[in-house]
């Protein structure tokens, strides 16, 4: 069973927000609307601080509550463990909003562009007025990995086929793949490092897993 | 933990206001009048009406909603996912209520305790639709829920002793009622407060009801007890208390809905080892 998940080394994440753009770029998202962001997190006490960049979105969990939540079934879990919204069924009602432990889920009330009335060309190419006024977050790009298939490619390896995030991550520092394969990207990097998943006391199996230092036998 | 990026913090949720807590409040005062209404009808006095105020208080609270969400064409939708969705089960139950209350109305008075169970059942389900939101810690609390039930009962007995004089007669029992849901009602507050801090919930969640507090005890449970006990003496006062009872309620489910709710913020658990290794830390970023 394929299972996508998505690493984010926190040790390699420099914060230039690059993912953000790309994101914005490829699915044309409203402004005020992310579906993904780099937290800029300062630590610690003069002269011990520390500033670390946390990239987050949503967490595609193996128990999504805004799945659980939602009470027209727009929001669904799939096979492959991508969380999707049928954004003609949504009501817009925001309990997935409020469910979300992730703030990965927002709704856009109004059509507006960067720039005011009048789209730029990415906007306009991918504006789609199904998503004004219901709840829409980041989607891992589905329609990428769903031409995987049909393409004979791999998610994680073939940039066609990846989230946009993560080819243009400038540091490596996201990678994307299948977790049930032992041989993807991801689960090697998994078994070398050490990670955590955020809020797992919450028992919603994050799908993004930050990794933050090396593996103890690996030092 | 200082932070340059100010939404790291944990902020109040702005995607449901007063139209959503009007559903909560409605919803509450509405269910626990028919509810309380008819099972003490058995005392003397004509509950049809009470029941159709209670009816038409649910409706505007789920009129309320549908102002709300994006789409309200589609509302219908919402039925759609009753095998786990509390907002699904809540919609579900409506409509066999209004055709309770509306067969008891005009055909068959005895329907009026299954109707009693329905208000209960929609009272209980829109309870639970916060207990479901894992993204705010202020309505995930297992104690949450029996606030908002309790809080909706005080609410709905409050309102009959309101209303009971308009349309009929005063009824002692129905103080002695108040007088129990009322304790049941800070107590119930008093355990939910107690167990946001002991859940580390928001410290800015946990002082919006710090602030209401002092209030919320004094006018809302105090003084409609003080009234109730005076209402043996001048038996208007108890419409009064009804009015304190059902008032402070409303604010403090209007709190609980709009104010208090922070969303959960973020956390990172280790900070990244870059180079030299160092200890372990974690941080909690609310």
């Amino acid at each position: 069973m394929t299972r996508y998940a998505m690493t984010v080394d926190l040790r390699r994440c420099v914060g230039c927000q690059t993912c953000t753009a790309a994101c914005k770029q490829k699915n044309g998202t409203a402004p005020g609307v992310q579906w993904r962001k780099v937290l800029d997190i300062e630590t610690g006490e003069f002269p011990d601080v520390r500033r670390t960049f946390m990239p987050v979105a949503c967490m595609h969990c193996d128990e999504p509550p805004c799945e659980e939540v939602c009470p027209t079934t727009a929001t669904q879990k799939r096979d492959d463990g991508l969380v999707s919204i049928d954004y003609d069924m949504c009501i817009g009602c925001s309990n997935c909003v409020m469910a979300c432990p992730y703030e990965a889920r927002s709704i856009a009330h109004d059509v507006k562009f960067a720039y005011g009335d009048k789209p730029m060309a990415n906007e306009a190419k991918m504006f789609d007025p199904a998503r004004i006024e219901v709840a829409s977050k980041c989607t891992f790009c589905i329609e990428r990995i769903d031409q995987a298939h049909e393409q004979g490619l791999t998610p994680g390896v073939h940039p066609e086929v990846t989230p946009a995030c993560v080819n243009s991550c400038a540091s490596g520092a996201m990678l994307f793949g299948d977790i049930e394969d032992p041989n993807s990207n991801v689960s090697k990097l998994l078994k070398e490092t050490q990670s955590f998943r955020q809020h797992e006391e919450l028992g919603t199996g994050p799908g993004v897993y930050y990794i933050w230092d090396k593996n103890d036998e690996e030092l | 933990m200082k932070n340059s990026n100010s939404s790291i913090y944990s902020k109040v949720q702005r995607n449901w206001d007063w139209r959503a807590a009007g559903n909560f409040i409605g919803g509450g005062v509405g269910s626990g009048l028919i509810f309380w209404s008819i099972l003490l009808s058995p005392l003397g006095y004509d509950s049809l009406w009470l029941m159709l105020a209670g009816l038409a208080l649910v409706g505007t609270g789920l009129f309320c909603v549908w102002l709300e969400i994006g789409r309200p064409w589609r509302a219908l939708n919402v039925f759609k996912h009753v095998s786990t969705s509390w907002m699904s089960r809540e919609a579900i139950v409506a409509p066999p209520l209004f055709a309770a209350g509306a067969a008891c109305w005009l055909f068959e008075p005895l329907l009026a305790w299954p109707t009693a169970l329905l208000a209960l059942l929609f009272l209980y389900s829109q309870s639970r639709i916060l207990l479901a939101d894992k993204g705010i810690p202020a309505w995930r609390h297992p104690r949450c829920p029996q606030l908002v039930i309790t809080t909706g009962l005080t609410e709905g007995c409050g309102l009959l002793i309101l209303a009971l004089p308009l349309i009929d007669t005063h009824q002692p029992w129905s103080w002695a009622l108040m007088l129990i849901l009322l304790g049941l009602r800070v107590l119930a507050w008093q355990h939910y407060r107690a167990g946001l801090e002991q859940a580390s919930a928001p410290p800015a969640c946990q002082k919006k009801f710090t602030a209401i507090n002092p209030q919320f005890l004094w006018l809302g449970h105090i003084a409609p007890a003080v009234l109730l006990g005076f209402a043996f003496v001048q038996a208007e006062a108890a419409m009064l208390a009804g009015i304190l009872a059902i008032g402070s309620g409303a604010w403090m489910k209007y709190t609980l809905i709009c104010k208090a709710s922070f969303i959960q913020g973020y956390s990172m658990q280790h900070i990244p080892v870059r180079g030299q290794r160092a200890p372990q830390r974690s941080v909690s970023a609310h």
